[in-house]
């Protein structure tokens, strides 16, 4: 059996349980605890150890995908997660620009694991004060050949584009 | 949708780079302790600004621009109540008193005051409104805000945001690649250039701030107002050992394997 693995990253809140939740053919393995700091005022629960769910594609084949711990305190997981990943996804909240400058001081980290593929989601772009993708692209210092793609991680539809265009990008970057 | 937010995670620097890039139209405006400010743009550009706190009569801009005197721009308003500021720059430019330049320079100073004051603050709601510009009876100007962002830059008082920014000087720097950065109309002071001499993907920040004699404060303020106006942007130094790729099951398989494995990943996915 083979096993492969995608990460899916990103500041607190930004989604990445739902994320997971939306495509995982199992219930997602969520280590979540009550907030007892300041961040209590944004969510009641919080992951603290690691998100984990599945998605078999044959009898050789599974796809593991591990979402990050959403609080800085609990960064020295990522290196862990990262090890061996296909490719990660930065999940960023669009109506939180509080939220923007952290969404890419963890993009430069897991830059620096590995140098794998990689998207940017804009999650919550149902949401009337989400910022435009384009917009996303410019405050978080994309480059341009990286993709932003619009997601709403509650949307499976939605989930599995942002999955299947970090796939097209990672076939890019193996040779014929 | 909305592009709003609070300057205290969005800086006025950072959305006049996004504006810039975006080449956007609208108006954006910024409520800070002050009062309120609006900056109004066209594709990009900065047209016209105006605050709360301050007369934007056209006699009041040319009075702050020393072009006329206080008493003169009092008697002009009494006699002209009823006249829009364009109707007025023309009586004055007609009559002979002003130049059309002198009145687009004023205008222009004022505006820039405006924005400068801006950068102070680091603390206030902000929102962009698009397509909505001043009122047809003021003069408005066209100014590139590359400049402004330099300027803007260098008046940063949150030292400590910079480290943010910038946190590690053993990055390279290298000139950005993208067509529409226009290196001619960008005003450079002469440390900038200093800098912009060393750079290379070869010679690190680091490396660049000893050969000039520049502490790690100067090096990142500087560099950080190269970043946003987009002319430079941070990479690998080039001669560092390669990165360990990592150890995973995928790696040690061919190419044509690898290739087969993400294929059935896209088609099971697509099969969700």
């Amino acid at each position: 059996m083979q096993t492969v693995k995608m990460v899916i990253t990103g500041p607190f809140n930004a989604g990445k349980t739902e994320f997971i939740r939306s495509v995982s053919e199992i219930e997602v393995v969520s280590t979540e605890r009550k907030i007892t700091d300041t961040s209590s005022r944004i969510k009641k629960e919080t992951t603290v150890a690691m998100d984990f769910g599945r998605i078999t594609v044959d009898n050789d084949l599974v796809l593991y995908l591990f979402g990050t711990p959403g609080q800085k305190r609990f960064d020295f997981m990522w290196e862990i997660l990262s090890e061996g990943m296909l490719g990660f996804i930065v999940l960023v909240d669009s109506t939180r620009p509080e939220t923007f400058r952290e969404a890419r001081q963890i993009l430069d980290v897991f830059r620096t694991y590995a140098d794998t593929p990689y998207v940017v989601a804009a999650n919550k772009q149902d949401l009337a004060d989400a910022w435009p993708v384009e917009d996303l692209r410019i405050a978080l210092k994309i480059h341009p050949g990286v993709k932003v793609l619009p997601c709403v991680a509650t949307d499976k539809e939605s989930v599995k584009k942002v999955l299947l265009e970090l796939l097209y990008s990672i076939l890019e970057t193996v040779p014929e | 949708m909305a592009l709003k937010g609070n300057l205290r995670d969005f800086s006025t620097t950072q959305l006049l780079n996004l504006i810039h890039l975006a080449r956007k139209t609208g108006a954006l405006t910024i409520q800070v302790p002050s009062g309120v400010t609006s900056l109004f743009f066209r594709e990009g550009k900065l047209v016209y600004a105006a605050t709360s706190g301050q007369d934007g009569h056209l006699t009041s801009m040319l009075a702050r621009a020393g072009r006329l005197t206080e008493e003169q721009a009092r008697g002009i308003r009494q006699h002209a109540a009823d006249r829009s500021d364009k109707e007025l720059a023309m009586l004055l430019i007609s009559a002979g008193y002003l130049s059309q330049r002198d009145i687009v320079d004023s205008v222009r100073r004022d505006i820039l005051e405006t924005v400068y004051g801006l950068f102070a603050w680091s603390d206030g709601l902000f929102h962009f409104e698009p397509n909505r510009l001043p009122s047809e009876d003021v003069i408005t100007v066209s100014i590139d805000l590359e400049n402004i962002i330099l300027e803007g830059s260098r008046r940063m008082k949150e030292w400590e945001r910079l480290k943010d920014e910038l946190p590690d000087l053993n990055m390279a720097l290298k000139f950005t690649d993208r067509p529409q950065t226009q290196l001619r109309n960008i005003n450079l002071t002469v440390d900038e250039w200093r800098v912009i001499s060393y750079i290379n993907p070869r010679n690190s920040i680091k490396q660049i701030a000893q050969r000039i004699g520049m502490d790690e404060f100067q090096i990142r303020k500087l560099v950080y107002g190269l970043l946003q106006v987009g002319l430079v942007e941070i990479v690998e130094p080039e001669g560092l050992p390669p990165k360990q790729p990592p150890v995973t099951e995928m790696v040690s398989r061919s190419p044509a394997a690898k290739r087969s494995v993400i294929h059935k990943l896209i088609n099971r996915i697509k099969r969700l």
